[in-house]
């Protein structure tokens, strides 16, 4: 049988390297997670407002994202606004700012979903109560819509940690970078380790992805 | 006479320029048990909703205890705490336990300290006979059980008028007694209370005045509920009583 090129890793800190690169992918995207999360809720929560304003700005916002391929966002972000603006933007701050700004609205779409499936009644009741808007919101809608985001969300998550493979691109040295990295530097020696390497990848990203879509296949039972 | 408790004067609705309410007066007393019977689309849950600030209304006035109501936030949120309501489908919150359910609006809104909600939902809860599932979430228990902790939840803020919207028209048969009884129990204790039914020998039963509802008018009044049913003084109420009938 041919030899895979896992060998490769286990000489000198290729192997750190290659985790290093990880924890840059999952960094990025936690941090993104995160911003998008929290933005996202309160644009969520927007969205279904009754201003017809907000109602287009935000409609506008996720036309953009959804047509855009997160690339060229990326492209524009980082080498875009250096000649234009002059900002010298760190490249992990432009991923940042590119998955939260894709993941903002993603989420608040999400959110504005959940929301609009919460039965009409739940509000009446809870107004009828003498609740004001924000305790409606805050004790009442919002711990159902968590609930029902829940699947919705932790698929998104899971697609914008895969979607950190495009930090490369602008020069970020992330899992799969080190990854091409380690490969060619070792091509000499071990003409095979892009199988080997990439397999190697490849299980780091299912590590990272199965335990999220575990536990949301709990919260989801624990919940219903 | 008694000053009126709840007073509506002129009341007029409309929705997309149809005029569901026009022009409804009436006065509800203290301790007083009213049931609004009328066709569907007859504007009788329109009403109730009025009442309680659910919907806009484009003219007239509602006064609680000679107060005008007012549109601003405040004064809806008190208003609401002092005219409960209950609704037809079982409007529970599904993310709370039943003693949260009932806690959650006295001590959100009233701020009243936990100790002492929880001591009255417990005696609520005894009284309806729902104590030991006060643990339970609103999906374990039938559509009886959850209306009957719906009345509850809305009782727990001491309302002095209750609103009671079709509550047994979503429940299986055999569920509308237990639910009926809580609501009996209740107008005995002096409770006042709006009702709207389709349950006409429960109308009869714990009407003090029945009110007939027809395309938004008050067509007939009765203090004497059981002449209105057995003979209504006007045609269309007769119609409508007649429907009931197999």
């Amino acid at each position: 049988m041919q030899n895979l090129g896992i060998d490769v890793l286990f000489k000198g800190t290729n192997s750190l390297r290659l985790l290093s690169g990880l924890w840059v992918a999952v960094r990025i995207s936690l941090i993104s997670v995160m911003i998008s999360i929290l933005l996202g809720l309160i644009v969520g929560v927007l969205m279904t407002s009754k201003n017809q304003i907000l109602k287009v700005i935000f409609r506008i916002y996720l036309e953009i994202v959804r047509i855009m391929p997160q690339m060229v966002l990326l492209f524009i972000v980082y080498f875009g606004t250096t000649r234009v603006f002059g900002w010298n933007l760190d490249a992990e701050l432009a991923a940042i700012f590119v998955f939260s700004f894709w993941g903002i609205a993603e989420m608040g779409d999400l959110v504005r979903g959940a929301l609009i499936s919460i039965p009409k009644i739940q509000y009446e009741s809870a107004m009828a109560l003498g609740m004001n808007g924000k305790q409606v919101y805050y004790h009442v809608i919002l711990p159902q819509t968590i609930r029902r985001l829940i699947p919705l969300s932790i698929n998104l998550i899971t697609r914008m940690i895969k979607t950190t493979s495009l930090v490369m691109m602008i020069g970020i040295v992330e899992v799969l970078k080190a990854a091409q990295q380690i490969i060619e530097a070792n091509r000499r020696s071990s003409p095979n380790a892009a199988f080997g390497v990439f397999a190697v990848v490849f299980l780091l990203y299912f590590l990272i992805c199965w335990p999220i879509s575990k536990l949301s296949v709990y919260l989801e039972k624990r919940w219903s | 006479m008694e000053k009126a408790l709840l007073s509506v004067r002129n009341l007029h609705k409309e929705f997309d320029r149809n005029t569901i309410l026009k022009s409804i007066d009436l006065d509800v007393n203290k301790g007083e048990v009213i049931v609004i019977i009328g066709p569907s689309g007859c504007g009788k849950s329109t009403l109730l909703r009025c009442l309680n600030g659910l919907e806009e209304i484009q003219g007239g006035e509602i006064c609680l205890d000679g107060k005008r109501l007012q549109k601003n936030a405040k004064d809806i949120s008190s208003m609401r705490q002092k005219i409960g309501m209950v609704f037809q489908s079982y409007d529970l919150f599904p993310h709370k336990t039943i003693l949260e359910n009932i806690l959650l609006a006295p001590i959100k809104v009233q701020k009243r300290t936990r100790a002492e909600a929880e001591a009255e939902a417990l005696k609520f809860l005894e009284k309806v006979g729902l104590a030991d599932r006060k643990d339970d979430y609103p999906r374990q228990l039938s559509g009886g059980q959850k209306q009957r902790i719906a009345i509850v939840r809305a009782l727990i803020m001491h309302p002095v008028v209750l609103l009671l919207d079709e509550i047994t028209a979503a429940l299986d048969p055999e569920m509308v007694h237990e639910v009926l009884q809580v609501v009996l129990d209740l107008a005995k204790n002096g409770s006042t209370m709006l009702i709207v039914t389709h349950e006409m020998t429960f109308a009869k039963a714990i009407a003090d005045r029945v009110l007939f509802l027809e395309h938004g008018e008050i067509v007939e009044e009765s203090r004497d509920p059981k002449a209105f049913f057995e003979m209504p003084e006007t045609e269309r109420a007769r119609q409508f009583l007649k429907s009931f009938e197999y």
